[in-house]
């Protein structure tokens, strides 16, 4: 714990701190480019230097260990001109572009300037200019405004994995560039222009499109997976320009996923903005009276037994208890939300949870995935597994598909065979498992979403409870944890999902009501009334007889669960298009029209109802823990090999599909993984 | 004037053999074993006692530097590297160690590296040195042929290995961090100090980087007691030491000399003198590119050595000195230079990416006279602004000549300012 004088304010900091840090704790503000808390130190940009007695010349704040009894000035005004100097450096070749630079009104070259630069130019020299550089359908470069921060090079290398963003040339040469500029094969790309912090790398479906202070700003939650990202959504009037992450050390850190930053212009297109009713075979636009008279007359007219109701992926809580609520009320008892199959148990909260938590990666010493595509799935989480690999000592094995995750791993084998066989003990890995202090389970939904899923649970959660570890789900729906959280799962006797479809195809099933629910597999639904309730026109909107037209995430004040229990309000950042409404108002507002008038007025009833149902909800942005009991059923395990069966990263929900970002960035992807002419 | 009985590089104009027998008859490889046989610490403290500096250009003392390795492993390997990547303009003294005399250096590689516990040498030998590459290669094999180095080291017991690792000709990797990187394979960008090399260097593991003279120096140091190296050269600037006279000189040469010797004599004893006599004489560089120019009247007193030199404004850096004559268009000397900084920098830190091509193009303008009188006080502190703000010493390299050219030779740069304005004047008339 060295001590240390800092303009005259003498601070103790932990050891191992930097004199930035150590700066900061005392007060001391260090301006700095190259400098990322979450990055490795370059100490290239040397606008952090400060002035150390004895020492023969100014030091970088940012790499130079605190040490006892230093004496640091930083308002000396030999340090005021080394900055000034470097600022003038950074100058002389940035282009004076910032009335069109995107970066504009939030870059930190030009919040420094402010500060640090001079009131003109000595510089009388032609200015450098740089080529641009792909780098594929999100990043827009103008490469003649980077500084050479080097902090995208890092994040490559160091956060996303992937070797291929790097200096070329040397000196005032100097470029960044990718691999053959081609797009950085990461999902989680877009985190480079958050961090650069010139306008040299800027959003592409972002550009010229806004200024930054024109945008309101409205602090949100993504749903593009059950990580739980927080955001930040920014709008102009009734339009999302942009999405940015938040800072969430529980959950996303700084990061976020492509998928999640770019596909808001899914928001804009495909959406159902009026209800429509099918009439002699053909959508046309209704009143929302005739709408919900139609629906209810249906719900009125039909045996509840004969009545279901399915909420899909990107379901919210509330809309969930609003449906459970009224599905209560006509007496039906087929409700479900596991639009994927899974039959998780929803009376067994820790049998569905991603119960380490995101942050208890960073303490478990070995990690099994079971048939996760977790780059895909959740690259939030696997930058984090990423994160725990680096920092040494932690051995990862994967059964499932054997692909590039961006750490080293044991590949065990490719299904429940292995499964089976590390169950046994009988896998070289088992030794590690039994001897980690903190080993971790992930169980994906390449391995439950099966015939066999609930014995693979079963075999996954007894390997977990042999060997002292945490058994962990890793959900793919931002909308799955919260609909078993409130049980909208069959209730006494009723059916599940596959045994709608297959009422609905055999005549058992009369009425189907979609909430969100575009991923039914299956012919039947063709044959039932289809009740839909949606954002957008996808696929769940194919065999509908009445379509309700609900909000997005970004158009509603909804509560999500992520994958590891944690409950997270979203707000509304913008109104949802046309007679589009928040969804849990529709269904109050079906649930008058009916006469069965569901008892919440307000956001604040209804919440207090899902208290009611679930405690949990009272707790908000944190994880209330489950008690173990176990997971599964024991059953035979099958032969098939563990497989993502085509999933597309970029078109896992209806934003997605309907986004054009997402079909670029899809194919940018298929064109790089063509190759480049040598590939025969 | 030094005495030949007190020269160490007997061999380095390459009149007798560069060869295992040559270098035997020379003295070296003489009673290696008993030297190592009075143990590391008696090295180390031979070395210091001696005053040998470094000879790469900063001069840090090279007993002190060798202290500074673990002197317990924790495990991992540690290694000496030797900076043979001279690539300082004006300097080729360890191109004529490697060449005619390389058994000196592959001794002290065993004795320097024996004293550090290394268990390996690197020599990172510059890509243009390909002939040199090869006698120092050839120089390896025969001491491994004959036991000296290997396995059993002189027959101690000690493994010790040399290999030769030739770099790529960039003059950034004679910095010792970027020629770390560079030895690991990465690109040649200096390292952020601390952690220093002796604490992590190459791979992570603790390291020494020397200049090939400073480890060629040491054996013969050891044979002859270190009382006998401290006893030539002045207090603090001891022994002897190659100097590089290069440019208008009749007799341009490589010389060892004793340190402390005054620059006009050692440049009229041994290069012929100045082209013309010592009164053409215009400037002098004393120590290879990157040290401050100094006019005649400094040069006709100074003393060649580290403190006599640092005293003037100016440093010894490798001790290559650079005689100009006054037919020399001194500020386009000097923009030349500026020249070679702005092609040779890293472009990883801020000062030196941007500052050395600003300062380039600045004086481009000046050998012509195309600027402003206040432009030199703006050069001056733009030189000033990247000196000591950088992460290596090549922006402090690629200020001082600048730096020295504006203080000696101010006059020069107004008048030809002037006469441009003078002639574009004429001109528009």
């Amino acid at each position: 714990m060295p001590t240390l004088t800092i303009d005259g304010v003498e601070v103790t900091v932990d050891d191992g701190m930097t004199l930035m840090q150590a700066c900061e704790e005392a007060g001391a503000e260090i301006p700095r480019f190259c400098y990322h808390d979450r990055l490795s130190i370059a100490g290239n940009c040397r606008m952090c230097l400060v002035e150390q007695e004895n020492a023969p010349k100014p030091v970088a704040s940012c790499a130079m260990p605190a040490g006892d009894g230093m004496v640091i000035h930083t308002n000396m005004p030999s340090v005021k001109k080394a900055r000034e100097g470097v600022m003038e450096f950074l100058l002389i070749n940035h282009p004076l572009d910032c009335p069109i630079c995107d970066q504009g009104g939030e870059c930190d070259l030009q919040d420094q300037s402010m500060a640090y630069g001079g009131n003109d130019s000595r510089y009388t020299e032609n200015k450098r200019a740089v080529t641009e550089k792909n780098m594929g359908p999100l990043i827009k470069t103008v490469m003649t405004r980077c500084i050479h921060c080097t902090r995208c090079v890092r994040f490559a290398e160091e956060v996303a994995g992937v070797e291929e963003i790097g200096a070329l040339g040397r000196g005032e040469h100097m470029e960044i560039s990718t691999y053959l500029e081609q797009s950085m094969t990461s999902e989680l790309s877009g985190n480079v222009i958050d961090l650069c912090p010139v306008g040299a790398l800027t959003s592409k479906p972002y550009a010229f499109t806004a200024r930054s202070w024109e945008l309101e700003k409205t602090e949100s939650i993504d749903v593009h997976d059950a990580v739980g990202s927080n955001i930040r959504v920014d709008v102009r009037g009734r339009e999302v320009m942009r999405i940015l992450p938040r800072l969430n050390e529980d959950v996303n850190q700084e990061w976020l996923a492509d998928r999640s930053r770019f596909a808001y212009d899914g928001l804009k297109k495909r959406r159902l903005d009026k209800p429509y009713m099918r009439v002699d075979g053909k959508l046309q636009p209704v009143s929302w009276e005739e709408a919900f008279k139609t629906v209810a007359d249906k719900l009125g007219n039909t045996d509840a037994s004969k009545i279901a109701a399915i909420a899909g992926d990107l379901a919210d809580v509330e809309a969930m208890i609003a449906l459970k609520d009224l599905m209560q009320a006509v007496g039906s008892s087929n409700i479900d939300c596991r639009e994927d199959g899974i039959l998780h148990d929803a009376g067994n909260r820790g049998s569905y949870l991603f119960n380490s938590t995101i942050n208890g990666i960073d303490e478990a010493d070995a990690i099994l995935i079971i048939g996760a595509d977790i780059r895909s799935d959740a690259p939030i989480i696997n930058a984090r597994i990423r994160q725990r690999w680096l920092t040494g000592n932690a051995k990862i094995a994967i059964i499932g598909e054997n692909t590039d995750l961006t750490y080293d791993y044991d590949y065990l084998g490719a299904g429940p065979q292995t499964l089976q066989e590390v169950a046994e003990g009988k896998n070289s890995f088992c030794d590690i498992l039994k001897g980690a202090a903190n080993p971790i389970i992930i169980v994906g939904k390449q391995a439950l979403a099966r015939e066999d899923g609930q014995a693979i649970a079963a075999t996954a959660a007894a390997i977990a409870d042999a060997i002292g570890g945490t058994y962990n789900v890793l959900h793919t729906a931002a909308g799955r944890v919260g609909g078993l959280d409130v049980g909208f799962v069959p209730q006494d006797g009723g059916r599940n999902v596959a045994e709608i479809v297959a009422g609905a195809a055999s005549g058992d099933i009369d009425v189907v009501y979609l909430l969100n629910a575009d991923g039914i597999e299956g012919e039947g639904l063709d044959k039932a009334f289809v009740i839909y309730q949606g954002s957008h026109g996808d696929a769940g909107v194919k065999n509908a007889d009445v379509i309700l037209p609900g909000a997005a995430y970004t158009e509603k004040d909804a509560t999500w669960v992520n994958t590891e229990g944690r409950v997270q309000q979203g707000r509304r950042a913008a109104f949802p298009p046309g007679d589009a409404r928040e969804d849990w108002t529709i269904l109050r507002a079906l649930s008058g029209v009916m006469g069965k008038t569901l008892p919440y007025d307000t956001l604040g009833a209804l919440r207090a109802r899902m208290v009611e149902i679930a405690p949990q909800f009272d707790v908000l942005d944190d994880v209330t823990a489950a008690d173990w009991q176990g997971a599964g059923q024991a059953g035979e395990l099958s032969d098939a090999v563990f497989t993502n069966d085509g999933v597309n990263h970029y078109k896992v929900n209806p934003i997605c599909r309907a986004s054009e970002t997402m079909d670029a960035c899809e194919q940018n992807r298929a064109e790089i993984s063509e190759g480049t002419g040598t590939n025969g | 004037m030094l005495n030949d009985k007190d020269r160490i590089f007997t061999n380095l104009y390459g009149l007798q053999s560069p060869g295992l027998d040559g270098a035997r008859a020379r003295g070296d490889w003489d009673g290696t074993a008993d030297l190592m046989g009075k143990g590391q610490d008696w090295i180390v403290d031979e070395v210091k006692a001696s005053g040998l500096r470094g000879r790469g250009g900063a001069g840090f003392p090279t007993g002190l530097k060798m202290s500074f390795m673990p002197k317990e492993s924790d495990g991992r390997p540690q290694y000496l590297v030797v900076n043979a990547d001279e690539g300082e303009p004006g300097t080729c003294k360890d191109r004529e160690i490697m060449r005619h005399d390389p058994h000196k250096l592959v001794e002290g590689c065993l004795l320097a590296g024996f004293a550090m516990r290394a268990e390996a040498a690197y020599i990172y030998i510059r890509g243009e040195f390909y002939r040199e590459a090869e006698a120092l290669q050839s120089a390896i094999d025969e001491a491994y042929a004959a036991g000296l180095i290997g396995e059993n080291a002189s027959g101690t017991g000690y493994k010790f290995d040399v290999y030769v690792h030739r770099g790529m000709g960039a003059y950034i990797c004679g910095e010792e961090t970027a020629l770390i990187e560079s030895l690991e394979g990465k690109k040649g960008q200096p390292r952020l100090k601390p952690p220093f090399p002796a604490n992590v260097g190459v791979w992570g593991c603790p390291t020494t980087v020397n200049n090939v003279e400073s480890i060629a120096v040491i054996p013969t140091i050891l044979r002859r007691t270190a009382a006998w190296f401290a006893g030539l050269g002045r207090e603090n600037n001891t022994g002897t030491k190659i100097f590089s006279i290069s440019g208008h000189v009749n007799n341009p040469c490589n010389v060892e000399e004793e340190m402390g010797i005054p620059l006009k004599e050692l440049i009229e004893k041994h290069a012929g003198g100045v082209r013309g006599g010592w009164d053409n004489l215009l400037a002098v560089i004393p120590g290879g590119s990157s040290v401050p120019v100094l006019p005649k009247r400094i040069c006709d007193t100074v003393l060649m050595d580290f403190d006599s030199l640092k005293a003037v404004q100016s440093g010894l850096g490798t001790a290559a000195v650079i005689v100009m004559d006054k037919s020399t268009d001194i500020v386009r000397a000097i923009a030349r230079l500026s020249s070679f900084y702005q092609h040779e920098s890293c472009g990883q830190c801020t000062p030196c990416r941007e500052g050395t091509g600003w300062m380039a193009r600045v004086m481009d303008r000046m050998v012509r006279g195309e600027a402003e009188p206040e432009e030199i006080d703006s050069l001056l502190d733009v030189t000033k602004q990247i000196e000591g703000h950088t992460i290596c010493a090549l922006g402090d390299a690629a200020a001082w000549p600048i730096q020295g050219l504006i203080r000696h030779f101010r006059p020069e740069l107004e008048a030809r300012i002037a006469a441009e304005k003078e002639a574009a004047r004429n001109r528009v008339a």
